[in-house]
């Protein structure tokens, strides 16, 4: 859990364009599927929850369950309406929740 | 059962091993779970609430034909939709049927930007993926590709 996950938001946007978000979080996303070399399974822990918000308010979401590939990549587009701190959090299995918050000025 | 290995036992010891055997064998193959486009179709089902879900072309799934590596599998998804508060795409949820578990991933979308999104997926074989859609007046559209996958990604 020590990698930070990668954000790509433009920086400035123009009032109501549509812009791409990017995310790539660092994650092994272990399916509970494998075994170890002593063929003991390995318990599952993958991030089971993404989501993006601005302002408290919730913009995209995602439910992830096993079969998303190890560091999940997830892109989507907004509508650039406001400027703001856009946060963005993944949550594990074990409750922890991991976010990174960016900024875009929209003009 | 029981009763089967004690037949099977007076007929000879080596006959007795090779049903254990074969009984072994066929718990191995059971555990991981597969999933079928039954499975998927029951999932679909509990999005539309037993209503028949409409096969669309406005969902369009953009799918490698050949995925080499069934670990990372990129999708995307785009639906035609105005994304205004009137109407929207709620959720986009990618199932996969030849899958430990047929549902991949499910979108939350709001009405904002369009409804185009991306993400990497695991497969475990060969197999066709399922796309729904849920509107925002809770119609689901659906649409299906195939796949051919090349090395299987989910372990096990």
């Amino acid at each position: 859990m020590a990698k930070i996950p990668r954000v790509k938001l433009p920086k400035k946007a123009k009032a109501g364009s549509v812009v791409q978000i990017k995310t790539l979080a660092s994650h092994p996303m272990e399916t509970g599927l494998r075994k170890d070399k002593k063929g003991k399974p390995i318990p599952r822990l993958i991030l089971n929850n993404f989501s993006c918000s601005l302002n408290g308010k919730e913009l995209f979401g995602a439910d992830m369950f096993t079969s998303v590939s190890a560091n999940p990549y997830i892109s989507f587009f907004i509508t650039a309406k406001e400027s703001g701190s856009y946060v963005f959090k993944w949550t594990d299995d074990n409750g922890e929740v991991i976010s990174v918050s960016k900024d875009m000025a929209v003009s | 059962m029981s009763k089967n290995i004690q037949q099977t036992a007076m007929i000879g010891r080596r006959q007795a091993l090779k049903a254990a055997g074969a009984g072994v064998l066929a718990l191995g193959f059971a555990t991981p779970a597969q999933a079928t486009p039954e499975e998927v179709s029951a999932e679909i089902a509990k999005l539309t609430g037993g209503a028949p879900a409409t096969a669309s072309d406005k969902v369009r799934i953009t799918l490698p034909e050949i995925a080499e590596n069934g670990a990372t599998v990129p999708i995307g998804v785009a639906v035609d939709s105005p994304m205004t508060p009137d109407s929207y795409v709620k959720k986009i949820n990618i199932y996969a049927e030849g899958n430990p578990y047929p549902t991949s991933i499910s979108f939350a979308l709001t009405p904002t930007g369009k409804a185009d999104v991306n993400t990497r997926i695991r497969l475990q074989k060969t197999q066709t993926i399922v796309v729904a859609a849920v509107m925002s007046d809770n119609s689901v559209l659906t649409a299906k590709k195939d796949v051919k996958v090349t090395i299987g990604g989910c372990g096990g």
